[in-house]
């Protein structure tokens, strides 16, 4: 029953014009004047947090660029759009492969922010999931399991944390593979209202791109994220200590620098994950030091700095033997 | 009074007004979630403007931002029961409220056969009153 056989009160339209007096073409970017990238980025304020990423994140300088062209790309969209020049709205679905610890899931979170102020996404939220989120324990359970997930995450981002897992190869009853069809069908078809990014290692995501073509052909971005050198680990150290207002002692850079090189050639090393682990223990050591003393009067410098008998306590000075975490 | 005279079924919000478009229906959700209401999706084929006790279609629906959500399941079940009654719930779960908040009819069958009124004669000439749809005279899943 589109048109009913009686009138609204007040209202001298016919029920079928109603659609088009209210705001409701919410779903594209909104709609400005704006001619000028100045304009556009000034009404986005992008800017502010591309400078942010330039800030606090050291490195990863591939990723930055990446993240740039699509920023750019969006915001020319923007102005095609206010000149009426139709495009369909590109694929924003990003694949993040990378060692652990090199900034996946910070790039993810900053990127929901980025297609939030370019209007591509509606409310700028991030849903992070992995493999258990989605995939149900019996028959029957993945799709709604996986539907939720997926409802939760309109008009935002949802990311997904190792999504290789989502393949089980070896078990062919494994409903992973279901999770995997719902989420294709909905990458393609709701490509308006959500945005799918997924990580993982990279040799790992390989397999399971091979195993899922599909897949890989519907993520426009595959985004390589390098591992950071030692100067750029140290840099990360220095910015991990002052959000927590600690600092570097006297020498204890030098120090440092000596942890990571031997650090980084121990197994199990995950950049910056492994970065703040190290400045975790030895604000644990440091605490322990000052703890000693019980009469020594503390000043702000000593409370706040990490002496290098902090680091050097450190079970990598003591052997080559490998150490976990 | 329970019915209208289109035989339209009337119940919730907006039942007087004619069907809304899912831009519409759009806007009502979002509003909805601004007020942190869980939505959820309920269809039946028995038209009572008394029959509160819909089917449930899916889980509902908590922390969700974007009505995005709602309408891409609501599309789903329009698929599934294109010929029944299908309403939209809102559901508050703020202590002491706990309650439905908002509940609109966004799907109807195309037709609409209405109510037929039914009499009893009681004790001393007073007469008891009824009404039944005359869609309801088919067994349950073969109405519309």
């Amino acid at each position: 029953m589109a048109s009913p056989n009686y009138d609204i009160p007040g209202a001298s339209a016919p029920a079928d014009s109603v659609p088009a007096n209210t705001p409701a073409a919410a779903a594209g970017p909104r709609d400005s004047g704006a001619r000028t990238v100045a304009e556009v980025l000034k009404e986005s304020r992008v800017e502010a947090v591309m400078d942010e990423l330039d800030r606090d994140l050291v490195g990863l300088l591939p990723v930055k660029q990446r993240i740039r062209d699509i920023a750019a790309l969006l915001v020319i969209d923007k102005l095609r759009m206010n000149l009426g020049l139709q495009a369909q709205a590109p694929s924003m679905h990003m694949c993040f492969t990378g060692n652990p610890g090199t900034g996946k899931t910070t790039i993810a979170m900053r990127m929901a922010e980025i297609l939030h102020r370019l209007g591509y996404v509606r409310s700028g939220h991030l849903i992070a999931v992995t493999r258990d989120d989605l995939v149900g324990e019996y028959i029957g359970h993945t799709a709604p399991k996986t539907r939720e997930v997926l409802k939760k995450a309109m008009g935002g981002v949802l990311f997904i944390d190792e999504a290789y897992y989502l393949y089980r190869p070896e078990n062919e009853r494994d409903y992973g593979q279901e999770a995997i069809e719902i989420l294709m069908q909905v990458m393609e078809n709701h490509r308006d209202d959500l945005v799918v990014i997924l990580a993982g290692y990279k040799e790992r995501m390989d397999t399971f791109f091979q195993s899922n073509p599909g897949m890989s052909s519907r993520i426009a971005h595959h985004i390589e994220f390098p591992d950071y050198s030692v100067d750029e680990l140290l840099r990360i150290a220095e910015l991990m200590l002052e959000e927590q207002n600690y600092a570097f002692g006297d020498g204890t850079r030098d120090v440092m620098r000596d942890y990571l090189e031997r650090r980084i050639r121990q197994p199990r090393f995950a950049n910056a994950r492994s970065v703040r682990n190290a400045l975790d223990r030895a604000r644990l050591r440091q605490a322990s030091r000052l703890f000693r003393d019980r009469d020594l009067v503390l000043s702000k410098t000593d409370l706040s700095a990490i002496a290098p008998a902090d680091l050097l306590a450190s079970r990598i000075f003591q052997d080559g033997r490998p150490v976990g975490d | 009074m329970m019915r209208n005279p289109t035989g339209r079924i009337t119940q919730g919000q907006f039942s007087f007004l004619p069907d809304l478009t899912d831009d519409e229906i759009r806007m009502q959700v979002a509003y909805g979630l601004d007020h942190g209401y869980a939505w959820s999706i309920e269809y039946t084929d028995d038209p009572h403007p008394r029959n509160v006790y819909w089917e449930m279609y899916g889980m509902p629906m908590f922390d969700l931002k974007d009505p995005a959500g709602v309408l891409m399941d609501l599309a789903e079940c329009r698929k599934t029961f294109p010929q029944h009654y299908i309403r939209l719930v809102a559901f508050d779960s703020t202590r002491g409220v706990e309650s439905i908040r908002m509940s609109f009819i966004v799907n109807r069958p195309e037709n609409e056969p209405g109510f037929g009124l039914y009499r009893q004669e009681g004790h001393g000439r007073t007469m008891g009153y009824t009404v039944r749809s005359y869609a309801t005279d088919k067994p349950d899943g073969e109405r519309y």
